[in-house]
This record gives C-alpha cells, structure tokens and sequence, in this order.
C-alpha cells in the first residue's frame, strides 16, 4: 500500500493539474447527479401536487439541460484520466527501463531477468489500470458517499437518520470485505503460481519424472495444490456471494425506512412528498457509487503489489556508475592489468578471486583455464566492470577501470558471451549491433573470420537472413559463431571470448581460432575455455584453481611446471597426448 | 432496486478481465462454437442438480427485486394518497371533492384527486403502509438472501468444474507421448494450461451467472413496466436502442484502437525482453543510448494508442449516465405530468424510476458479458483441444519385471533390428542392432543428429520403436508397463532438469522415502557434497525457478546424485558430464566406475576423453552402427572414430594449418 502510493504521488506529480481537474470535474458531476432528484422533488412538490404542467416541463427543461452539462463533463474527466494514467503508465515505464540499463551485473542477478521484464512490462501495466480505475470510477465512490450524506442531511435531517446507519454499515461491509478478502485474494495468487509452476516442472521435466516413475508424486503435488487453490477462490467467492447480497439488502431496507420514516413527517406536515422521491434517488446514487468502491478490493492489492516491485527497481541504485571525474585513456592499445585483484559476491563468505595480478598486452593471446568454479568468468567480467574489484584494481588502456567512463571502457572491447544471444533481426542488424557504420564487406569479412560465411551464405536472404529472438532459429554453433563476428565487426583493441566456442566442433573450433590470430593480430585476445585443444597454442596461459593463479605461461612451460594445469591435461587428453 | 449487473458479480479474480475494461488482448475467436459449447456442458452435466438450483433461485430473486419497486410504489401511493386526503376537508366523499375542486376551477388537482385512492380528511393510513413496507421488507430481504444462495451455489459450480478440469488436464500431461511435448512449444502448452484455464474460471464464475441473471432482469423489469404503464414504459424505452446504438458506435472505434494498443504493447515488450536480456550486450556494445531512445519511441506511440483506446471506450460510461439521466429526466417529467392528470400514480413513477435505471444497466453489461463469454469459449476450446490430443497406446504389460524374481533386472539390454523415425518420411534409425551384457559399459558417439539421443529415448520407451525388439534380461519391453522399462534404467540427462524445491528433495526425487545418509552418499559419490556443504543453507538451500542460483556444472553434479541414488540396474549418462570440468569429470568418472560395478551403462559424451574405457564404443552416423569396439580396437582401425578422436584433440591446430 505504502508502495503505492509514494509511486503515485512521484509520479503522478507532473499531471496534478489533470488528476485536479478530473477530481473536480467528478465533484461537480456527483453533485449534479445528486442534485437531480432535487429538482423532482420540486416537480412534485410545486408541479404534480399544485397540478402546475407548466413548472414540471421548465424544471424538466433544466434538468435536461443539467445531464447534458454532466454527460459533457464526464467526457471532459475521461479524456483527462485518460491521459494522466497512460502518461503515468508511460513514466514509470520509461523510469523502470532506464534506471534498469544503468543497472551492472550485480543488480540483474540479484532481480533475475525475466522478474526485471515482467516489472517493465505487466506490473506497469497493472498500476496503470489501476490510476484510470481510480480516476474513472474509484474517485466518484467516496465524492457520492459523502456528498449523498451531505445533501441529504441538507434536504431532512430526520431522514438522514437513515444514511447515517447505512451508509456506515455498506462501508463497514466492505471494509470487512477488504480485511479478510485482500489476503485471500493474495494468497489466491501465490497459489495460482504453485500451479502453473507445478505445471511448468511437469512439461519441462516430463523426461525426469517419467525416467524416475514419479507420476504418482506429481499427481499428489498437484492435486495437493490444486486442491488449496479451489478452497481459497471458494472462500473469497463465497465472501462476495455474502457480501453483495448484504449490501444490496441494506440499500433496500434503508429505502422502506426512508418511505415509513418520510411517512410519519409528510403527514406531520414537516416535509413535501417530492422529497421523499428525491431521497430514495439518492440511496439508489448511493449505492451505486458504494458497489463501485467494492471494487478496490480487487484492485487495490495487484496495483499495491507491482507498486512495490516497481519501487524496489527505481529505488536501486546501480552499484557500478561513471566516475565523478573521468579519466580519458591515452591510448587505446587494449592492455589489460590486473594488480592484486580479489573479488567476493556479496554474501558469499570466501572470495571468489584472490590476489591476482597480471598483465596483458596487445598482440598476444591469452588464454585462461581452470575447473568449474575456479573463477574464470568472474575473472574476464571484472574487465567489462560488469563487476567492481572487492581489492586490488583492473587496468584497461593503462587506466583503472572505475576511473573511466563506462562508454569509453566498452567502446574498446569486443565481448562475446558464453550464452551467445542474438535480437530480432536480420543477420546484418546483428553484426552491425557494435558498429552501424561496417559495410557489407566488412560484414562478409567477420562472418568469414568467424567460420560462419558458408552458413550465413546458403541462408535465404544470406545477410538479411531474420534471426528470432535469442536466436532461436539457429544451432547453438551457428550463434556462437555470429556472436563472434558481431564482437570482431566492432572491431575493438581487446577481445573478450567467454568460453564461446564450446559449441563448435573440433575442425571448426581450430579453423576459427587460426584465423582470429590473423584478424587480431595487433588486439589482446582473452580466451576462457574449458577444452583443452581450445588454448593449447595460446601465446599465455593462465590456470586458476579456486580463485587462484596456479601458473602463467605457455602449454608447454606449464606442463613441466603446473601440476594443476598436467592434470586438466591429462583428463582430457590422457597421458600419451600430455607427453 | 438492486442494480443486478454490479451486484452480482463475484469477485473472483479477472474483474480486469478480457472485456472487461478493455484492458485485456481482443478475445480470440472460437473456431467451432457448438462443438466447444456442447463439450462445457457436458463438463457442468455432473452439477446440473446444482445448477437448477440456480436457475431457481436466479428467477426468484430477480421477480423479487423487480416486483419491490413496485411494492415501494405502492407505499408511496398511500402517503400521497394520505396528503391529497388531508388537504380535503373531512365528511365528504372522493367525488364530491372532485366535483368541488373542478366547480373552483382546480381542473388539475380534480383529475389527480380523482386519479388517487383518496379519503378526503384523512392523513396517510399507517396500519396499511405498515402491511406494505413490511411486505417489501420482506421481498427484499428474500431477493437478497436467494441470491446469496445463489452466488454461494454457482461459486461452488465454478470452483468444483474448473478443479476437475485442471485434474484433467494434469492426468492428461502424463498419459499424452513425448512426442506430443517436443512437438508442441512449451509456451503454448504451458499458456493452455494456466492461462486458459483461468480464463474459464472468470467466464464460469462471473459470465454464467451475470448472463442469466441480466437477461431475467431485462425480461422481468421489461414486463413489469408494461404492466404499469405501456405509455410510460414507451417512453423510457425510447433510450435503450440510443444506448445500444452509441455503444456499438464507440465499441467499433474503439476496438480498433485497442489492437492498435496491443501491438504496441507487444512491440514495446519484445523491445524490453530482449535488452534486459542481451544487457551486458548491449552495456559493452555500446547500444544503451539506441537502445533507450528506441524505447522512448515506442514508449510514446503505445501512450499514444493506449490513450485514444482509454479515451474512446472511456466515453462510454458517462454516454451511458447521460443517457441514463435523460431516461430519468424523461420519466421524471413526463410521469410528473401524468399524475398531475391523474393517468397514473405517483408511487407507479417512482417505481418506473427505477426501473429504468434496472433495465439500462444490464443491457450496456450483456455486451461485456458476452465479449467475456467468447474469449472463455476460445479459452476452453483450447483447453479442449489438448484434452483431446492423442494419448499414448496403453500399456501391454503382459509381462512383469518382478515376475521374473529380480524387481530390476540383471541389466542385459539388447536392441534388435531396430528401426524408428520422427517424421514419417525420414527414416532415422534403421536395422539398429547392439547387445550390452550385464556390467559392460557401451559408448556411443557420433557426430550431431547421428541419433545417440534417439536411442536414449528408444530405451527409455519415450518413443516406441517401429521396427524390431529392445529386449531387457530377454523380455520384449513393449511386453512390460513403461514404469516396469523406466524401473531399470537410471537417467542423467544434457538438459539438467531441476525442480523448485531443495537441494536435498532434488536429489530425494530419485528414489522415494531416502534417508538423509542416502542422500548425502549419493552427493558425495557425485563429487557435489562439498559444494552444497559451502552453501549457507546447505542441503536445505531452495533452488529456484530456473536453478540459476547454482551453476550448470554443479546442476549436472546435482542430477548424476539424484540417479546415483536412485540405484538402478543400468545406467543412462547422455552427455551427462558436458559442463563439468574435466577434472571433477575424471573423479566423477572413478565414482562411476564404482557405481558400475555389475551395473551396465549406456554413456553418450562430446568428449572422447570422457568414454576412452568404455567395454565397447559404438560409433553412429545416420542411424546406423559404422563402427564398434574398444577405444585401442577403434584407433587401430583408423576409420571413422580415429578421425573424430584426433580432430578434437592433438591435431586440433594441424585441420587449420
């Protein structure tokens, strides 16, 4: 809740004027709704009981004229509602997306992917329904509420007495209904999640659960689930199957009490017959604008809670951003140091790196090796600053990376992933992702040194070939290898490989590596792999065992002097082909 | 005067609904409508006792909140009846009064004089307006409380059709064929399952009821009115084609803006998954600036379309309050001018004050209503569609593995002559013959598409063959249940599936009732005890959705404990080792052999390095068998399995120079 409205009120800030004007614009429309049977009760009153035809058409006449006034006002209040809340939809979306660009990798991890699209996407979405609700139908409820109150204590006092029970009662009804309907209906939500995600586990595992016979497992996990869920939409729908009912029943009494009440004081003479009409206008008006408000039971808890997860990403503060004072590299050879560097996740106890320093310069190939886990990405992603050194520091071009800024940093450095992801597009539009101006030569050219040509050639439409997102219509081969053309299109001083290659078949892998060596030959090249055969001919290898250097230099260097390094070796290739 | 439209409607969830206020995708259309409706019917047969019921108690509270105005009417009546007699001196008759009004020329309060039940000298008559605002005390309160009944028994009706439908459709999940889901993509097989399905819960819950209960409003408000006054009724009908005219007048406008809106919002969503995704991509590639500015545009043309959708369909509230007022209006005047000629009571135009308001209600929410029901019939038809879809053949199951004394086997595997295809035209396995004795380990390798996998799945009778025999221990396993075949064989799969949950129940799934020493055995036989020991939870950390807390490697370690422990009599690795350093792979590889023992295993690896000491490597290439033997069996032959043998390792550099 407080979520929510904090969003609101910063956001809904620049169109105030438009959120005032359809406040009073509603204001003035309830009151005029209201006041409508006002204006039968005079006909009554002075028309139908003096038997004066003449004053029922005049009043009728302004009571015409007062719903056209209303009608166009409404339409006034929607086209500014609707405005504000799209607009609201709009920045927030925009504030979402932007301040999630800024994010490192640091903050995509500890939000996930798909939580920070599902953010920028439904849960705007979510909010901004809700403001056009609000704006639309929820403003009226608590305006006739009161004004029908008012008008009515106006009109009879004694009347009133009625509303005044009431009118208290349909709120109490529905502040019930809040209080024990709200947590069912999100507790209804997380288990319409158990749900779907139980079916998800049993569409994707189907392999796993059928090899391991667990279908009688599933089936309970399911029906156990299935089970809770219809027992808490039951619950919440019998709630509303009582409370409707109840409402609608208090609504009713209270107009036999207003014609009984209203009896007694028309025959004492306190009160003209026409205003007893009028009250009953304004009980049904009442109600109306009541049964609206029900509404927010339902509205209120989704539009809280995508307000809090749409805060939560807003008020992240990205913990990687330009330096105050950046520093402009000299030059842009592509060298890269390392001085002492550790790094630990946050939360995690041991560091993931611990005291590395090295240095790599432009020309040479370096590859880095070492068991799942020993650090090897964490290592190449420090280069990018995707993550901050936790001590030490990082050079690239001779300058500490945190005192560069980030464009300039990225500017020289070709990075290819260990997932290689493509975008919708053509084949072209994802070349040219680092550099818009490449010609097609320079395309043709990447794709050859990437070992892609003959694929991307026998293509219908080669270059403009449409790619799906993430690539999907593609081999996971044919990605990594599109994946490093795009890196050598943009042609940088220093190129980042991610274990990109482990896709690609020996022959493939060779022919590719051979030939990068000729295309990079002035750029430093930072290899991660698993395979041995992938770095066996690098200029420079480094071999991290648990965070650690365990040896630097080249395969054969290593193998007399790294006993870590013989071993990953001899796993793979065995003792003769170690020798 | 209940306003059944807002009244009735259950808040179950999707109040935001598709229709509901155009928020949602257009609903999409049925293909075949009888079809789909005569099969949701069949599905409520089980509630029809119910669901008289509820048409029961829907056309009793309806006649009451219709019949209720009319008795306040009638109250209103006696009081005006009450006032016109008071004004009268006392002592005479009706008539006489009439006469001596219209002899002072008050022709107009003669004729409403004589229009009324009036007593003259006589105030409102208590006891008689007791008798009838009790009565409608009375009417109300059964109107409210049979439609509680009413709401309590459809929710029931909801609730218990969609449960059932869900079973169905996860019992359906286990007996449609892998085919079915490597054929089908996830999504979609996911969004009938989900989406749809919720969606028929919000049509069931609210559509039915709300469709019945408006219509029986529309009729019952309809004839009540006619009864009164046919003049009046007249008249405040004039409104309703208007109503009906502007609505479909700013329904097609608007639709099209609504599809305007929804592929803008498609686009600007596509836009945003794949930055977010491609983050570090587009961080290093220097795109953040396109990729915002990108965004900015889209951003704007979906505030755009989505502000003149709002607005178009947004005008058809207070279109419909304007013409629900001048319906007032109308009535108020009109009927006004009546009493004041006597043709028709006060109380009758305060009734029919509200029963125009009853009557435009419901027809500006049928259009709603009906739009719900389509898209929940599109829903279901798609949910029906995969309830039909074609269901694995049943099992044979002449034959029993238990039966043969040993619940699991020896583990002798053969494969006979075995041929099998995907696609009907494209033979893939052809004359697929090998023999695996009990404890041996068979390797197979191959280049991509060879059909390795494909056999993993013909073992594990994810596929049914269609030619020749896999015999277990000599038994035919179409012979045996699928459960009695998957009881043999332990799985470690490429794609490491993992369930929400526990380190420790993912390992459990292995193998029912496992005891924590189990389990723990099994971790550190699969090398992965101390990396969950590292863990701050440990075996109790929750994995999550996507298991992306833990890294490929160590979910791979995390499946080869769950077969581990699920000690089957053969063993199934398909490139069970593919992330896991070489290493941790040669330790686990010893474990294995351990495990092995007397076990026999079928082992699918990329790496060579990994199956060098495999019993028998078979090497495949296009579904056939090119050539078998020891791994120094293989080399000496100098065929095919020393090309791929070198080309992934010492030679790696000579293929490029």
């Amino acid at each position: 809740m407080g979520g929510l409205v904090r969003l609101l009120r910063a956001y809904l800030r620049p169109y105030a004027g438009a959120v005032t004007v359809v406040v009073i614009l509603l204001l003035i429309q309830s009151i005029a709704n209201l006041y409508l049977p006002n204006l039968t009760a005079d006909i009554i009153n002075n028309g139908v009981a003096k038997g004066d035809v003449g004053y029922i058409w005049r009043t009728g006449g302004v009571m015409l004229a007062l719903a056209v006034v209303v009608g166009i006002l409404a339409i006034v209040a929607v086209y500014f509602a609707s405005g504000a809340s799209m607009a609201l939809g709009r920045d927030v979306r925009r504030a979402v997306f932007e301040r999630i660009q800024q994010f490192s990798a640091r903050e995509m991890n500890r939000f996930g992917t798909p939580s920070l699209i599902t953010r920028n996407t439904n849960d705007v979405q979510q909010v901004q329904l809700f403001v056009q609700l609000a704006l639309t139908l929820l403003v009226i409820a608590p305006i006739m509420a009161i004004g029908g109150v008012i008008l009515a204590l106006r009109e009879d006092v004694t009347l009133s007495a009625v509303l005044i029970v009431s009118v208290p009662l349909m709120v109490a009804v529905i502040g019930t209904l809040m209080i024990f309907a709200v947590p069912l209906f999100q507790s209804m939500q997380v288990k319409i999640d158990r749900i779907n995600q139980v079916l998800r586990e049993q569409i994707t595992g189907v392999r796993v659960i059928r090899a391991f016979n667990r279908r009688a497992h599933e089936k309970d996990r399911f029906q156990t689930a299935n089970a809770d869920l219809t027992g808490t939409a039951l619950r919440v729908n019998r709630m509303f199957a009582l409370a409707l009912p109840a409402l609608m029943a208090i609504m009713n009494l209270s107009s036999v009490a207003v014609v009984w009440f209203g009896g007694h004081l028309i025959d004492s003479g306190q009160m003209p017959v026409g205003n007893l009409i009028a009250f009953l206008a304004y009980i049904l008006q009442i109600f109306f604008a009541v049964m609206l408000a029900t509404m927010m039971v339902i509205f209120v808890p989704r539009a809280a809670a995508s307000a809090t997860r749409l805060e939560e990403v807003i008020r992240t503060e990205p913990s990687i951003a330009d330096p105050v004072d950046p520093v402009e590299p000299g030059s842009a050879t592509g060298t890269v140091e390392f001085r002492g560097v550790t790094f630990g996740y946050p939360g995690g106890e041991k560091p993931v790196l611990h005291d590395l320093s090295f240095e790599l310069r432009p020309g040479a190939t370096t590859a880095i090796i070492g068991g799942t886990g020993s650090g090897k990405t964490t290592l190449l992603n420090l280069v990018p600053r995707f993550y901050d050194v936790t001590g030490g520091a990082v050079l690239v071009n001779d300058v500490d990376v945190r005192e560069q800024k980030l464009d300039t940093l990225w500017r020289h450095i070709g990075f290819v992933p260990q997932q290689a992801y493509l975008f919708r597009g053509t084949i072209a539009d994802n070349l040219r992702f680092g550099n818009d101006a490449a010609t097609e030569a320079d395309l043709w050219h990447a794709l050859e040194v990437a070992q892609a040509r003959d694929f991307v050639a026998a293509m219908p439409g080669q270059l403009e070939a449409s790619i799906d997102q993430g690539g999907t219509n593609l081999s996971g081969g044919q990605r990594q290898r599109l994946a490093i053309a795009r890196a050598l299109v943009k042609r940088s001083p220093l190129y980042l490989f991610d274990d990109c290659f482990s896709a690609l078949d020996a022959g493939t892998d060779a022919r590719l590596r051979a030939a990068l060596k000729v295309e990079a030959k002035a750029a430093t090249v930072v290899i991660v792999a698993q395979r041995v055969s992938t770095i066996l001919h690098a200029d420079r290898i480094i071999v991290l065992d648990a965070g650690r250097v365990v040896g630097i230099g080249t395969h054969r260097e290593l193998m007399s002097s790294s006993e870590p390094y013989r071993e990953i070796v001899e796993s793979q290739l065995g003792e003769e082909a170690a020798a | 005067m209940a306003q059944r439209g807002v009244a009735q409607r259950p808040g179950g969830r999707g109040f935001g609904g598709p229709g509901m206020f155009g928020m949602g995708p257009p609903p999409a259309k049925t293909k075949d409508v009888g079809k789909t409706l005569r099969q949701l019917v069949a599905r409520l047969r089980p509630e029809r006792m119910a669901i008289t019921v509820s048409a029961v108690l829907a056309l009793g509270s309806v006649a009451f909140t219709v019949i209720g105005p009319k008795i306040i009417g009638n109250a209103t009546n006696v009081i005006f009846d009450g006032v016109l007699g008071r004004s009268l001196p006392a002592g005479i008759t009706k008539a006489q009064a009439v006469a001596q009004l219209r002899a002072h020329g008050h022709n107009q309060i003669a004729d409403l004089v004589s229009g009324a039940n009036v007593v003259p000298g006589h105030g409102i008559d208590f006891t008689l307006l007791g008798q009838i605002l009790s009565l409608a005390a009375l009417v109300y309160i059964l109107s409210a409380a049979l439609s509680w009944l009413l709401a309590y028994i459809m929710a029931g009706v909801a609730q218990r059709t969609v449960y059932g439908m869900r079973q169905d459709v996860e019992a359906k999940l286990a007996r449609l064929p892998l085919k079915y889901f490597d054929s089908h993509p996830h999504g979609d097989l996911l969004s009938r399952v989900t989406n749809d399905i919720d969606n028929i819960t919000t049509t069931l819950q609210q559509g039915l009821t709300q469709l019945l209960t408006s219509t029986l409003t529309i009729v019952g408000v309809l004839a009540v009115m006619v009864w009164i006054s046919l003049l009046l009724a007249v008249v405040a009908l004039v409104t309703v084609p208007l109503s009906i005219l502007v609505t479909l007048l700013v329904a097609r406008r608007s639709q099209k803006q609504f599809a305007a809106q929804w592929a803008r919002t498609g686009a600007l969503n596509g836009h945003v998954e794949q930055m977010h995704t491609g983050h570090a991509l587009v961080q290093v590639f220097g795109r953040r600036q396109k990729a915002i500015d990108e965004f900015n545009q889209q951003n704007q043309a979906l505030y755009e379309a989505s502000f003149r959708a709002q607005f178009l369909s947004g005008i058809i509230q207070p279109a419909m309050a304007f013409l629900g007022n001048l319906n007032y209006v109308v009535i108020a005047a009109f009927g006004g001018y009546r009493v004041a000629s006597g043709a028709i009571t006060l109380g009758d135009v305060q009734a029919f004050i509200q029963y125009s308001r009853q009557f435009t209600m419901p027809i500006t929410q049928l259009a709603g209503q009906l739009n719900l029901l389509q898209s929940g019939l599109a829903s279901a038809e798609r949910v029906f569609e995969f309830l039909d879809a074609e269901e694995e053949a049943p099992d044979r199951a002449v034959n029993s593995l238990s039966l043969m004394g040993e619940a699991q086997g020896r583990g002798q595997v053969a494969l006979e002559h075995v041929s099998f295809r995907y696609d009907a035209d494209k033979p893939l396995i052809t004359a697929f013959s090998l023999e695996a004795q009990p404890g041996q380990t068979i390797a197979l390798v191959g280049p991509t598409g060879a059909g390795k996998t494909t056999i993993v799945n013909l073992l594990m009778r994810f596929y049914e063959i269609d030619g020749g025999h896999i015999r277990l221990d000599g038994v035919d396993a179409r012979d045996l249940s699928r459960d009695d075949v998957r009881r043999v064989f332990g799985m470690v799969l490429q794609d490491t599936w993992l369930f929400t949950g526990t380190i420790r129940d993912n390992i459990a799934y292995g193998k029912l009732g496992s005891t924590t020493e189990e389990i723990v055995a099994a971790a550190q036989a699969a090398y992965v005890d101390p990396f969950v020991r590292t863990l701050p939870d440990g075996y109790d950390t929750v994995l999550n959705d996507d298991a992306s807390n833990i890294s490929a490697g160590q979910k791979q370690l995390l499946t080869i404990a769950r077969a581990f422990l699920a000690d089957r009599t053969v063993l199934i690795l398909d490139e069970a080792t593919s992330s896991v350093d070489t290493r941790t792979e040669v330790q686990i590889q010893e474990a294995m052999a351990r495990l092995r023992r007397g076990r026999t295993s079928f082992v699918i690896a990329h790496r060579l390095s990994t199956i060098r000491n495999a019993d028998s490597i078979v090497v495949i290439d296009q579904g056939r068998i090119v050539e078998q033997g020891s791994h120094a069996e293989l080399l000496a032959r100098h065929g095919f399995y020393d090309t791929l043998y070198h080309s992934q390792f010492t030679d790696a550099l000579a293929v490029a120079s």
